[in-house]
This record gives C-alpha cells, sequence and structure tokens, in this order.
C-alpha cells in the first residue's frame, strides 16, 4: 500500500509537468490542443533515442523540450496563419507526430535499461518535487510579466488585447510552443523513469492532463495563477492516487485506466455545471416567492 | 491629426448580400477636435470605426493618423496612435483578470511586451493615482476581478484604460449604449471630463441625439455610407434635436429611421 501511494506521489511529480503544459492550452488560452498527445512521445523518443547514443541524460532532456516547442509552434502557425480550427490543428499535428515519432525511434520502442539517466543517481521521489516546484514559480512569474499578462489575456478576450497592440498569433504560437515544450520535458523525464519509450506513450495523455486540471481545480480552487497552477500540480498527484486506488479494485484491468480516466473529466465537467443550474433554480423559486408575497402584503395595506 | 482620403468599403461583395458601407468618404480631424457621429442603422458609423481601427480594411481610399499612412498596418500595430473603447462592456476588458491586470496591459498599448514585471509598486501607485480620477472607488479595488464589476464601472474603467496612455485618436463606439440612463450619464460626464483635460482627438459615434448636440465641438451626420452633414463649433452650439432630425430628413429623402435612436436623456 505504501509503495503504491509513493508510486502515485512520483508520476503525479512526473505528469504534473506535462498537466502543467495542458493548463497552459487549455485554461489559459482556451485552446484545446491535442498535439499532446503527439508531443509527449516526442518527447520521450528524443530523449531515449540520445541517451542510447551517449549523450548526456541533461542535455537529452532539453532537447526533448526543445522538440516539444517546436512541435507546439507548428501547431500555433497551422492554426494562425493556416486559419485552421484549433482543434483540428491539434489533432493534423498529432497525427503528424506520430510518423516524426517513429522516424526519431527508428522502432516502436526503445529501451534505456542500463543506460544512464537523470535518475541513475538520484531519485525521481528526491528530484521532481524540486523539478515541479521551480516550474511552476517560474510560470508564475512569466504570467506576470507583460508578454504573460498578454497571453493571458489572448485567452481571456482577444479583442481587447489586441485593440491595445498584443499581436494575437505571436501570443498563442508562444503559449502552444511553451505547452507543448513542457508536455515533451514530462515524456522524457517519465521515459527514463520506466527505462523505455514507446510510440504509444502519449495515446490519451491529452485526457490524462485534462483531468488533472480539472480536478485540482475542482479541490483546491484557482483563485489566482499562483494557485492555480499549484492545483494543477496537486491535481496530477490526486490523479495518480486514485488510479493507484481504482486498480486495487480486483476486477478492474490495466487497460480500463482510459475509460476510468474519461469518466473522471466527464464527472468533474458535469457536475459543477448541474450544480450551478440547480443552486440557479432555487434561488429563482425562492426569490420569486419573495416577490410575491411582498407584492400581496403591498396589495393588501394598499391605500398609501 | 486623423485624415480620411476616398474611403469605400463595400461588404459580402459578390454575394446577394452585396452591401456597400462606405463610399468615397473623406474626413479631417484636427488635433483635439471631438466628433460626434450620428445617423441610421447601417449608415456605416462602425464601419468607419473599424476602418480607422484596422479591424476591417478599406477596397480603396486611406487613413493617415499624424502624416502616417496606416492604410495597410493591422489592428494590433495601429494600436500604437488609438485608443477605443466598444459598445458592449465586456469587450474592452478581461473579465478573468484582475482591475490592476488590465490597466497593465493597457499601459503597455503599443509598446513591445517583454519580459519585465507587468505591475510594480510605482505603476500600482499611478494606476490607483488614474482609477481615484473617476471617482467611483475602483482604486480600492486593484486586485477585484473585471468580471465581478458592474456595466459601468467597467465601462469606466475601459474609458481610463483606452486614453491613459493619449492615443492621438480616441474612438468610442457608443460606448454608453448598453448601460441604463443614469450610469450612461456617468460615463459621459467621465468622457467629457477626460477628453477635455488630455485634449484628446475623439470620434464619438452615438445613438443619443441630445448628448450629440451637446458634447463635442463638431458633428458630422451619416446615411447609406456617406456622410451627409459636417457641423462646425459655432453652428453646432445653436443646434437643436428638431433641427437636426429636420435637416436629416431635408438632405437624406428619409426619416432617421432608428430603433436604438434616443431623442434626449
Amino acid at each position: 500500500m505504501m509503495n503504491s501511494l509513493l508510486g502515485a506521489l512520483e508520476s503525479g511529480l512526473l505528469y504534473a509537468l506535462m498537466a502543467l503544459g495542458v493548463y497552459i492550452t487549455f485554461r489559459i488560452l482556451d485552446f484545446p490542443d491535442l498535439t499532446v498527445d503527439g508531443s509527449f512521445t516526442t518527447g520521450g523518443a528524443i530523449a531515449a533515442i540520445m541517451i542510447t547514443n551517449g549523450v548526456s541524460p541533461w542535455v537529452s532532456t532539453i532537447c526533448a523540450f526543445g522538440g516539444g516547442l517546436l512541435a507546439g509552434m507548428i501547431t500555433g502557425l497551422i492554426h494562425t496563419k493556416g486559419r485552421i480550427n484549433g482543434l483540428l490543428s491539434g489533432i493534423l499535428m498529432m497525427i503528424a507526430l506520430y510518423s516524426i515519432n517513429m522516424r526519431i525511434m527508428g522502432k516502436p520502442n526503445v529501451g534505456l535499461l542500463g543506460e544512464k539517466t537523470i535518475f541513475s543517481s538520484i531519485s525521481p521521489l528526491l528530484l521532481m518535487p524540486f523539478v515541479v516546484i521551480a516550474i511552476k514559480l517560474l510560470l508564475d512569474l512569466f504570467f506576470r510579466t507583460e508578454l504573460g499578462l498578454a497571453l493571458r489575456a489572448t485567452g481571456d478576450n482577444q479583442r481587447m488585447i489586441r485593440s491595445f497592440g498584443a499581436n494575437t498569433d505571436n501570443t498563442i504560437i508562444l503559449g502552444l510552443s511553451l505547452s507543448n515544450g513542457l508536455v515533451a520535458l514530462s515524456g522524457a523525464l517519465i521515459a527514463q523513469q520506466s527505462q523505455f519509450a514507446d510510440i504509444s506513450a502519449g495515446i490519451g495523455m491529452i485526457v490524462i492532463g485534462l483531468a488533472s486540471v480539472i480536478i485540482g481545480e475542482a479541490i483546491f480552487g484557482a483563485r489566482n495563477v499562483f494557485f492555480a497552477t499549484l492545483a494543477v500540480v496537486l491535481g496530477s498527484i490526486v490523479y495518480r492516487l486514485v488510479v493507484a486506488l481504482a486498480l486495487r479494485i480486483e476486477w478492474l484491468e490495466q487497460t480500463d485506466l482510459k475509460v476510468i480516466t474519461a469518466l473522471i473529466v466527464i464527472i468533474a465537467l458535469v457536475l459543477p455545471t448541474v450544480r450551478r443550474s440547480w443552486k440557479q433554480k432555487a434561488l429563482a423559486r425562492k426569490r420569486s416567492l419573495e416577490l410575491v408575497s411582498d407584492a400581496e402584503r403591498r396589495s393588501v395595506g394598499g391605500g398609501l | 491629426m486623423l485624415q480620411i482620403t476616398q474611403l469605400s468599403k463595400l461588404f459580402h461583395p459578390g454575394s446577394v448580400d452585396e452591401k456597400i458601407a462606405l463610399i468615397n468618404v473623406n474626413l479631417q480631424l484636427k488635433p483635439g477636435d471631438f466628433v460626434t457621429v450620428i445617423g441610421s442603422n447601417g449608415a456605416g458609423k462602425s464601419t468607419l470605426m473599424n476602418m480607422i481601427s484596422g479591424t476591417l480594411k478599406p477596397d480603396s481610399g486611406t487613413v493617415h493618423i499624424d502624416g502616417n499612412d496606416i492604410t495597410d498596418l493591422s489592428e494590433h500595430k495601429r494600436s500604437r496612435w488609438v485608443g477605443r473603447v466598444f459598445q458592449d462592456p465586456m469587450a474592452g476588458t478581461a473579465p478573468h483578470m484582475t482591475i490592476e491586470e488590465n490597466l497593465a496591459m493597457a499601459y503597455s498599448r503599443g509598446k513591445r511586451r517583454g519580459l519585465s514585471i507587468g505591475i510594480n509598486s510605482g505603476r500600482r501607485e499611478m494606476f490607483k493615482e488614474h482609477l481615484r480620477k473617476l471617482g467611483i472607488g475602483l482604486e480600492n479595488r486593484l486586485r477585484a476581478k473585471v468580471g465581478t464589476l458592474s456595466g459601468g464601472e467597467r465601462q469606466a474603467l475601459s474609458l481610463l484604460m483606452a486614453t491613459f496612455t493619449e492615443p492621438q485618436i480616441l474612438l468610442l463606439d457608443e460606448h454608453t449604449a448598453a448601460l441604463d440612463p443614469a450610469r450612461a450619464e456617468l460615463v459621459t460626464q467621465l468622457t467629457q471630463k477626460i477628453v477635455s483635460e488630455l485634449k484628446l482627438t475623439t470620434l464619438m459615434v452615438t445613438h443619443n441625439m441630445e448628448q450629440a448636440i451637446r458634447l463635442g465641438n463638431r458633428l458630422i451626420m451619416m446615411d447609406g455610407g456617406r456622410i451627409i452633414l459636417d457641423i462646425h463649433e459655432q453652428e453646432k452650439q445653436q443646434l437643436t434635436i428638431e433641427g437636426l432630425l429636420g435637416e436629416f430628413e431635408q438632405i437624406s429623402g428619409h426619416k432617421l429611421s432608428d430603433d436604438r435612436v434616443v431623442l434626449g436623456s
């Protein structure tokens, strides 16, 4: 039990970088970016192939981040300059990345057993908290810069920020790059932790990212950027805990994970809407009763 | 300051909905001019504003600001010269960001946005100072999300954001139309105060005849994509609503038809 909890914490931290990436596109830019499914694998592929060719694991990991930046940038260019719907741009890039990832790896699976990785000398549980916190704080700082404010406004009110002189094409491209860079970074770290890169590693990654973002927001709130990014990191850990617990149920298989994830996202998305409309209805009923009784009292009192 | 020459615009060319929005419009604004614009629905008022802001590009003709030909510049590049307040109170601010963040973004209007922090204590003081002048208590709510403000407060904030960096041209596109009368009057007064203090060259579209006459030093009337009447200084001071409507009928040959037109306040 203790082991699986620690395992969940470890994966939660490793995937938190991916979740932060999804947070940037999904929440800040309001852009559901499916590139993630491809760029996660790209990160793992680049890191694995460089490491097996003897490059230092740190350099390999940074290059993986760069590969993600590039993938996100291309999705951004397709969307802004090609004027293709955002969802479709992401899907196109995701499909294209499948072939590209295959080219990078040369085969569907690259093992890292026996290779020197980042985690050869330090356990992920010791290293990752620092990495995740550092990246979270850097992101918070970035979102307070003039460029970061413009990026946030692009997702909030594009027309407004354009009228104040920001090139929203550029901010969208920047946001998508940054997001996919983080996703690829996460992919590279996961590959090193699990000691292999696999062509199908990224399948469903966007949904896992969404689940982390939504769970985090639901439990920890998101009243400003600092708390929102914190919630995403914690959400990623909680998601892994939920999965670890779910997998302890005997009749559930490892492959049921994706349907569980999809269900978590659906429930987390539907619940707040339902709750809001219930509240609204209750309030409307209460107010209309008050108004009616007010009106009746006045007409009875009459005369003035 | 603003020079518009032979500006024309056709909407939906080649389709059944083809419609001429502007025909050879010429307009020249001197520095400090405050021009009110009235006209029926579809007269081309908003199209004219959008041409100046760069939201739309003309089919022919040119737009110059301060001697610079900006006809082919995109909207975000023109923002160096142009400040704008929209009709929709939701349009001019970012609802999920705070008042000070919105002001910081407006403060970098037309400048390169880099990695310097948007809000420091010096700027915060300056924002407070500007907000205080609005007189609606926003200076105490710097960290409130703009989405929690009322329509009137938002519009006052939009007005401040569009003006406090002193743009060469200020465009007001029926910016009080969506507000209730009391708030509309407040925003109108703020507009008058800010425009006269900063001596901004302003173009204001309005449906309120009384407002069109009371504000500014010049009034233009549009119909069918043309400017059909241009009334300056002294002449404008003697205008009445009845006179204006009469004049409109006489020139255009039809009544000023606008479902939203307001005769007085």
